[in-house]
């Protein structure tokens, strides 16, 4: 047994376990803010990806119990959501069509198609991903646990670097937050304000997708109808949180992450009171950077200029 | 609302057509459409009449009724019922405890004829199902809990519960000789009797094996919340627990995170060895074949309701899963010892004297607190060995 | 004539092509899409019966639209109601439980105790857009789980009735304080209150100078600033209204229904009024109709489920496509050239 000679870490257990928590639960925020930040930078916003997450948790869950292939699912999920970022990328192209209400229904049906689809998929066990054993240096058996990193973590790491490399400096990303920030300039400019965004409202999906894939394939790592309690809705909220920064996106979800594990581990060395209070640390956490940290009289920096909830 | 009824109404509406306007006139067309299919397909809308010998029986679950646990349970006995002449199930998921429910036994009952309804959920008993039972005194409400008293409840109610807190004192017996650090875990929902009881049960369970084991207990706060529960068996790990066993609503997330993390865990609700064989080592099932089937027999024959169902291991209501690779020969032994002194009423799980986690006197010496005993039912402590707070 | 056959026509036109897509779902899933229609018929509106199941579901979400809808003619976007529905009920279980009085008097109490502390819980949501320039959809998404942790904390903690052994609520306000029925229907009178509370808000949005005021702010802050319009008054003003119908849905659950609050009331009304504020375009009169029909195929859900073994997720896919469709169509607005008078 993996424990049988460590000794309890006692209160040390708390700041581990909020930075292994931090590793384990931010990856699903990490896609799915970045994708909604691509999503939003293009001058749009798809408040249903939590329908998409939940259609790629079970996506990705069926697929790599049908293949035998774990990766296959992940690809599934990323191309599921991406056929249900496309869909709402088409049908917000329409004129008078309001995005946010759009995400709404999306997130119904994303929701409802995988729990209807996703009924044969709850009983059996598909094959999960495989981690990466960064702690193998260490001899504390929990720090060799907290460090069993996934690498679509590591992936999600290197993506939001690359984003934010990738706005400032290539021509796509200019010309994604040109569509963003002034349509009739990008209009002006000869680009089709929407193309651009149906592609970016498609990859936004994508990545969010796969985070959904993370969910089911490694962490909790099962297929069932509660697995998503509402992570993509609090991903989208996030991007707004980290002003539009794909870096702060990723520092943002890791910060949601490590606080989810806060009210479990107070309560395993002891602390037991008051637990409901302890596990909204987080929402309460990201109202109180957010009072602190805004200000009235300026507009948010880096708010697509397009945006509806930033008028 | 039978067949004919649908038929009847549109004949009813389509006697005056020139009256209506034409998209009117289009709605009756459908209408009738929709009708004549309807019974052109035959279907299964329900009993015109409730002949004899035949019984349409209404489940309502709270959860997907394949969550690998609370509502598995319950729904695998809904399908045992299926198998019996003459009985209809008819089943719903996902029904909130709030007006929803009343809608939906409601409906099960007009528009499908049952006359016999199993509502599973605990919150579905006050005031859903006592409301329905007063409007419709006829059908038989069969609840899952232990609320039913005969001094205030109406006699076409019932509940049925089982004394499943004898299968987590022997899951606690397998954990007490698996475990080295002899730091035991228990997940749980809310602090409530019910998880109490459980939490003591295991806890007891374990110190029967070792005195000396300590059980450390974390409350989710919901009945069912993956990533926490995966956060709450990680954390435990952490802290040098080495078995654990949960109550939540679907404990699939919790034996597998055990699994991973090279830990043991036992079951909760249904059978989940098949998620971790190794790791598992027996778990606390329910068998609620046993209620169903005597509710639905009493129902068509006609004999008044058994109001207060209850039973353990020997009644048959609970179960235990057969035991996994990890558990030796001298824990077999053992918990089957204990599990035979269960079967003839001969063992008692609660007696004093007992003392709860801080040091108060909570069952003084010579007290026996047998299953049948109440007092069992408004449990608010957690006993001395378990970490943790209510 | 011709903007109200519009009005009437495209979302029931959407409706159908959105049964047409549910069924060729259905047929891809193996189910007969008559028999699907037949059901859904008969669970929603096929009988008397049905249609009281549909207005029973539909009462709570007719007033937690109205959270989202009148703050939306200010321009904000709050998905707050599930927030202020809880801590709505929490205050008029409490009132409820403590004041004595006749039951009119306890359920005014009630009414009153919900809307003010739904009301202040969504206008902390407004004053911090206001004074600290935090988004409101997000800072209201926060309030929502901080509201159900606070809910749940109080619920099993201060104001527990220790009484409540496996099901932890407060106590109960008494059998005598309950809102009844509407006479010979099996639907509660909260529906009276949502149906009254919709009213009102349409005739102060549409027929007021506060409403006219409201609408200036949401089109354009920095004219309603020159205007002289007092812009913080009146995003706070419209939070808290929305608030309060958020709360007083939480009295009526407490009141009508459950008789104390527990953790029953967290049963996602306050998001299902999210939704049907949008697909009512925020018009407070429009919520109605939209309420129903999400109602209807709730109750409709049971059916599918017991005749065809459909899972509960059937209803989500109809909600969901049906959704889409009613707001894809909106792009056809004005471009029916067969209503157009030369025409017709």
């Amino acid at each position: 047994m993996a424990v049988d000679a460590a000794q309890a870490l006692g209160l040390w257990g708390v700041p581990l376990a909020v930075f292994g928590g931090a590793i384990r639960a931010s990856t699903p925020f990490i896609f799915v803010s970045l994708g909604e930040c691509l999503t939003e930078k293009s001058g749009r916003i798809n408040l249903g990806l939590e329908g998409t997450l939940v259609m790629g948790a079970m996506g990705g869950y069926g697929v790599s119990y049908l293949t035998g292939n774990p990766w296959l699912g992940v690809l599934a999920a990323g191309l599921a959501g991406c056929l249900l970022g496309l869909l709402h990328g088409v049908v917000c192209s329409l004129p008078r069509v309001n995005d946010i209400a759009v995400g709404i229904g999306l997130m119904l049906l994303g929701t409802g198609v995988a729990f209807f689809l996703g009924k044969p998929f709850v009983q059996p066990r598909a094959p999960i991903l495989p981690a990466l054993h960064l702690g193998a240096w260490s001899s504390i058996a929990q720090v060799r646990a907290a460090l069993e990193v996934n690498v679509l973590f590591v992936i999600g790491a290197l993506l939001a670097v690359l984003l934010h490399w990738g706005f400032v400096n290539t021509r796509v990303g200019l010309v994604v937050r040109m569509v963003g920030d002034s349509a009739d300039a990008a209009r002006a400019m000869g680009y089709s304000v929407g193309r651009v965004r149906i592609l970016s409202t498609a990859a936004g999906g994508f990545l969010a997708g796969v985070g959904g894939s993370f969910l089911s394939l490694y962490y909790p790592g099962s297929w069932n109808e509660g697995l998503s309690s509402g992570q993509g809705l609090m991903a989208v909220a996030l991007v707004i949180f980290a002003r539009w920064s794909p870096l702060r996106c990723f520092f943002a979800a890791l910060l949601f992450g490590g606080m989810g594990a806060l009210g479990p581990a107070l309560q395993s060395v002891g602390v037991t009171s008051g637990y409901y209070l302890f596990n909204a640390a987080p929402y309460v956490l990201t109202l109180v950077i957010m009072a602190a940290s805004c200000s009235p009289r300026r507009t948010l920096a880096g708010a697509p200029g397009e945006l509806s909830v930033t008028r | 609302m039978s067949k004919q009824d649908v038929n009847g109404d549109c004949r009813a509406s389509a006697t005056k057509p020139s009256a209506v306007p034409n998209t009117a006139r289009r709605e009756i067309v459908r209408a009738l459409a929709v009708a004549g299919v309807g019974s052109a397909l035959g279907l299964p809308f329900m009993p015109t009449a409730r002949a004899e010998g035949k019984l349409v029986v209404g489940v309502i679950y709270v959860g997907p009724k394949d969550d690998y646990g609370y509502n598995q349970a319950q729904a695998q006995a809904a399908a045992a019922l299926k198998k019996l002449p003459g009985v209809t199930v008819v089943e719903e998921e996902k029904v909130p405890e709030t007006m929803d429910v009343q809608k939906a036994m409601g409906s099960m009952i007009e528009q499908d004829g049952a006359s016999l309804i199993f509502p599973t959920s605990y919150g579905y008993f006050d005031p859903h199902m006592l409301k329905m039972a007063e409007k419709y005194p006829k059908v038989r409400f069969a609840h899952c809990g232990g609320l039913w008293s005969a001094d205030k409840h109406p006699k076409n109610t019932g509940s049925y519960f089982g004394y499943i807190d004898e299968c987590q004192f022997l899951n606690g017996i397998a954990a007490g000789h698996a475990t080295k650090s002899r730091k035991i875990g228990f997940i749980a929902a809310k602090a409530i009797p019910q998880v109490l009881r459980n939490i003591n049960a295991f806890t007891l369970g374990a110190q029967s094996v070792h005195p000396d084991i300590t059980c450390q207990v974390i409350f989710t706060g919901d009945w069912a919340m993956p990533v926490k529960e995966a956060e709450a068996t990680n954390s435990l790990v952490d802290q040098g627990v080495d078995v654990v066993t949960m109550h939540v609503d679907s404990p699939k997330v919790v034996v597998e995170t055990a699994a991973r993390r090279g830990i043991y865990g036992c079951g909760y609700h249904a059978n989940q060895s098949a998620l971790a064989p190794k790791a598992y080592l027996t778990g606390a099932e329910w068998n609620w074949t046993t209620p169903y089937t005597a509710h639905v027999t009493a129902a068509m024959s006609g004999a008044p309701m058994n109001n207060f169902m209850r039973g353990g291991l020997k009644e048959g209501y609970v179960k235990t899963s057969a035991y996994g690779p990890a558990v030796p020969d001298v824990a077999r032994k053992m918990a089957d010892g204990v599990k035979g002194k269960m079967m003839k009423d001969d063992f008692v799980i609660f007696k004093g004297p007992l003392k709860d986690n801080t040091g108060k006197v909570v069952i003084p010496s010579g007290t026996s607190r047998v299953q049948t005993d109440v007092v069992l039912e408004q449990m608010n402590y957690l006993v001395a060995g378990v970490v943790g707070k209510v | 004539m011709q903007r109200t056959a519009e009005a009437v026509l495209i979302p029931v036109g959407a409706l159908c092509a959105a049964l047409l897509l549910f069924g060729v779902f259905m047929l891809l899933v193996g189910k007969d899409p008559l028999q699907v229609y037949a059901l859904i018929y008969k669970g929603g509106f096929g009988s008397s019966f049905a249609w009281q199941s549909t207005l029973a579901r539909a009462a709570p979400m007719t007033l937690t639209a109205l959270c989202a809808a009148i703050p939306a003619q200010a321009g904000l976007v709050i998905i707050g109601a599930e927030g202020a529905l809880l801590l709505g009920g929490l205050a008029a279980a409490a009132v409820g439980s403590s004041v004595a009085g006749a039951p009119l008097l306890v359920q005014v109490c009630m009414a009153l105790a919900a809307m003010v502390v739904g009301g202040a819980w969504v206008m902390l949501a407004g004053a911090l857009r206001h004074l600290r320039g935090v988004n409101e959809t997000i800072s209201s998404l926060l309030l929502n789980y901080i509201a159900i942790a606070l809910f749940n904390h109080l619920v099993e903690g201060p104001l527990r009735d220790p009484a409540s052994l496996n099901k932890p609520s407060t106590l109960p306000i008494g059998e005598v304080n309950m809102l009844g029925n509407f006479p010979g229907l099996d639907v509660h009178l909260g529906l009276a209150f949502g149906v009254v509370f919709c009213l009102l808000c349409w005739v102060l949005v549409r027929h007021t100078s506060v409403g006219f005021a409201l609408r200036i702010v949401g089109g354009n802050v920095r004219a309603a600033r020159l205007a002289g319009l007092p812009v913080g008054l009146l995003l706070l003003g419209a939070c808290g209204l929305g608030g309060a119908a958020a709360g007083l849905a939480g009295m009526v659950e407490v009141a009508a229904v459950h008789g104390a609050a527990n953790a029953s009331l967290v049963a996602g009304y306050g998001y299902a009024g999210v939704l049907v504020s949008f697909i009512a375009r925020h018009n407070p009169l429009a919520v109605l109709p939209v309420a129903l029909l999400l109602g209807g195929i709730a109750a409709s859900g049971g059916q599918l489920q017991r005749h065809l073994d459909l899972p509960d997720a059937s209803v989500l896919v109809l909600q969901g496509i049906a959704f889409m469709t009613i707001l894809a169509a909106e792009s056809l607005r004005g471009k029916l050239r067969w209503f157009t008078p030369a025409e017709a």
